[in-house]
């Protein structure tokens, strides 16, 4: 069984049906991205997937627990995915430091010396160091990302989600995003990332997963989605968001 | 970029000079005007002489300042133990108000109730149906004083109110910070705890700050149960001396406090929606 | 006696009548002419009102009120009573009555502000005490311990301070109501009033209390005096004061006075 198995999962609010029976497979270590038009179902897909949103119909499956049973608890749940998002949320009344150090210190039962260092380690990997002990609104855009990212990844998840992580970024910020995106997926991270970058999409995703409408309408690696799109609509997106 | 020729002011400086000298001068003239206006005309009224001696009164002033302000510590006292209760029972009341779990519903209702009923009944009525109400069925001294049963009317009425500040501090906390918080994993509680209130209580510091200020006079409600605090002392030199004096003695004293904290919290919104901004 | 002699001794007679019916002393004096406004307590409570009803007549102020009224010349209708509260009246300032009848103590300080008229009461103040306090005797000693109440705007707050000195501060209210409301609550032991409207609470107003003694009115300064209040320089005071000595002398303020404060008799003295 996949890393991450989504089946036939279906997410209404009131009479809208956001996500319309959706299948998909993630496997261990691999990027899956979400491409799709605003209002697709890209961001709902994923905070179902972590247990913000409750699902209607349909399974969800960590490896292979059916995580989406009504009534679980979902907070060991979630210790295990983590989501970055589009516009940062960092808590603005604490250091980045102390954002990133704030979930594990409550719930991993590790000391504090212990604690610390790993978050310091974290910090230091991914170039932020210098900036642990400043505030969000000390920081620019690119930097609070990343500290987001870092934040996320001092629980250990073993899925990373990414919901348009780069849309609210001034466009010089976005390169030293996605490196960290690149650098985790070396790391042999699980990612799931809802996307416009399609350059970067293209470049460094395992799979394609093209979205409308709620209803997956192709999956396939990017080489298939880009270049010899099957399906009607995904050609139609596409020459409109590669313009 | 500013234009410096040598040591001359640039044209638009110079014009902005004349118009502040201007303004000020206007301001400054008009203001004396005003000050000259009452100091002699205001005299000249029939019945200024009367209203001097009534409640303008230095004789009775200076002999009934100091116990004034004396009486002015039991407001101060009253003040300091009702004010704590109150941010307490107030921010339990905004939490039982917004309890989601369907195990905590009476909690709601109960919450809802609460402020229904203080923020609807006037403080005075409040004051004397538990200051006199409660003693009443028989409780033993101390437990039957006015200084605790008044107190209490006062944090229940004021805690309603600090609830629903709580409240609105609480929902203007942008809910993906929740969502963010939920995603590391904290428990519905700890995000409470750590992510929202912190913010929540931040951004209603300056609405509470009303809040206190209005509760500084409304100590004064207990004089009716009993305590003889500054509003009753002048009440009891008002009909010894037969003068309203002692009524302008305690507004000064009032204004005193008060001032500074009515400035202070119209510096702290300013600074709030500053940062807004 | 001629005819005209007749009709002209009528006609004076008459003449005198009206004019007798004006009020000699008072005309042209009173707040509205030919009528004598006079103000009360609302509610106004017995023995100085009976049923809150002061035109009945019934009542100590409100006979007295009748009788200087009609030693001045006015008629049972020509009385008009208003209400006030106790405070209003002892403010500066033009009154909407011609005379408050409230039991008044006159004071020097007050008297500065608004005129009074000849004393028509002598009241002894009495210590009224809780369901609690029953048994404390009647020497000042006794009362040093108990907790004490007042209302704030009457001579019993200075009345206590000075002559009482309790060992803790009393507590002070806005009206007797209040401080009944006190005792009944237990928050003070013991509270001064003049003496009948001190044996009316207790026979009345607040159960299981009791007047446990009275202060000796030989207390010179200290006796407190009731008097009708009126607006500073009210040239009616000229003609109340005749009338209320007048009513004095020929003994019917004593009767009144007999008629409805007989009670007084059986409280002890306080040593």
């Amino acid at each position: 069984m996949s890393k991450l198995e989504l089946h036939n999962v279906v997410k209404r609010f009131g009479d809208n049906t956001v996500c319309d029976g959706i299948n998909l497979n993630v496997d261990q270590g691999q990027m899956v991205c979400l491409i799709g038009a605003s209002g697709a179902g890209k961001s709902t897909l994923l905070r179902c997937i972590n247990l913000l949103e409750p699902i209607e119909d349909g399974e969800i499956f960590l490896d292979g627990e059916d995580i989406s049973l009504p009534g679980l608890n979902p907070q060991s749940v979630r210790s295990k995915i983590g989501m970055v998002f589009q516009s940062f949320n960092l808590f603005p009344h604490m250091t980045a430091f102390e954002n990133a150090i704030l979930a594990p210190k409550r719930i991993k039962n590790l000391s504090k010396i212990q604690l610390t260092s790993e978050v310091e380690m974290l910090f230091e990997r991914f170039d932020l160091a210098e900036r642990m002990h400043n505030y969000p609104d000390q920081l620019s855009g690119g930097q609070q990302q990343r500290v987001a990212i870092v934040r996320a990844l001092a629980m250990k998840p073993e899925v990373m989600l990414f919901d348009e992580i780069t849309s609210a970024l001034d466009p010089q910020l976005v390169g030293e995003v996605l490196d960290v995106l690149l650098q985790l997926k070396d790391q042999g991270m699980t990612m799931v990332l809802a996307t416009h970058e399609m350059q970067f999409a293209r470049q460094a995703a395992d799979k394609i997963c093209f979205l409308k409408d709620g209803k997956v309408v192709e999956e396939g690696s990017p080489k298939q989605i880009f270049i010899h799109p099957k399906r009607v609509e995904t050609k139609a997106f596409l020459s409109r968001a590669l313009k | 970029m500013k234009n410096h020729k040598a040591a001359g002011l640039t044209r638009r400086e110079q014009y902005e000079q004349k118009q502040r000298r201007r303004s000020i001068l206007v301001a400054a003239l008009s203001t004396i005007f005003v000050v000259v206006a009452i100091v002699i005309f205001v005299p000249m009224t029939p019945g200024w002489e009367k209203v001097q001696k009534s409640f303008f009164n230095g004789v009775v002033l200076s002999k009934t300042f100091p116990k004034l302000l004396n009486a002015f510590t039991v407001n101060v006292m009253i003040f300091a133990w009702s004010a704590p209760a109150i941010a307490v029972l107030g921010l339990m009341i905004a939490l039982a108000r917004d309890a989601k779990s369907p195990a905590l519903f009476p909690l709601r209702i109960f919450g809802a109730a609460f402020t229904d009923i203080f923020r609807g009944v006037p403080v005075i009525l409040t004051v004397y149906l538990i200051g006199f109400g409660i003693p009443g069925l028989g409780l033993p001294r101390p437990w039957n004083s006015p200084f605790i049963w008044g107190s209490l009317a006062l944090i229940l009425t004021y805690s309603a109110y600090v609830a629903e500040i709580f409240r609105a501090g609480i929902d203007s906390v942008h809910p993906s910070q929740r969502s963010a918080a939920l995603s590391l994993g904290l428990s519905e509680r700890q995000v409470m705890r750590d992510v929202i209130l912190p913010q929540a209580i931040r951004n209603v510091v300056p609405s509470q700050m009303n809040m206190l200020i209005a509760l500084q006079k409304d100590v004064s409600l207990l004089s009716f149960i009993g305590p003889v605090e500054i509003f009753r002392q002048a009440g009891v030199y008002k009909s010894l001396f037969a003068n309203f004096t002692p009524y302008v003695g305690a507004a000064i004293i009032f204004l005193i406090v008060t001032i500074p904290a009515t400035r202070y919290a119209d510096y702290l919104m300013a600074r709030q929606m500053r940062e807004r901004r | 006696m001629s005819k005209k002699m007749i009709v002209s001794a009528v006609a004076l007679a008459l003449l005198a009548t009206n004019a007798f019916a004006d009020g000699h002393c008072a005309s042209g004096k009173t707040l509205e002419k030919g009528k004598f406004t006079i103000a009360t307590g609302n509610p106004a409570y017995f023995p100085w009102v009976l049923d809150d009803a002061p035109e009945s007549g019934q009542g100590f102020e409100a006979a007295v009120a009748y009788a200087v009224a009609e030693e001045m010349g006015f008629s049972k209708q020509d009385v008009v009573w208003v209400r006030s509260s106790f405070d209003e009246a002892i403010q500066p300032g033009v009154k909407n009555f011609d005379v408050n009848m409230q039991q008044y103590s006159i004071t020097a300080e007050r008297d500065q502000v608004v005129d009074f008229s000849v004393p028509y009461y002598t009241a002894p103040m009495a210590v009224l005490v809780g369901s609690g306090a029953t048994d404390t005797s009647a020497t000042i000693e006794a009362l040093k311990s108990l907790k004490w109440g007042a209302v704030g705007s009457t001579t019993a707050v200075q009345k206590i301070a000075s002559t009482v000195v309790p060992n803790n501060a009393p507590l002070l209210y806005g009206d007797n109501a209040d401080v009944n409301a006190a005792i009944t609550a237990n928050q003070i032991d013991a509270a001064m009033f003049d003496l009948p409207t001190a044996l009316f609470l207790s026979a009345v107003m607040i159960e299981g209390s009791k007047v446990i003694g009275q202060f000796p009115s030989s207390e010179s300064d200290d006796a407190d005096q009731f008097g009708m209040l009126m607006e500073e320089g009210n040239p009616l005071k000229v003609c109340v004061d005749k009338a209320l000595n007048a009513i004095s002398e020929n003994g019917i303020l004593a009767s009144i006075e007999a008629q409805w404060l007989q009670d007084t008799t059986g409280v002890p003295l306080i040593k």
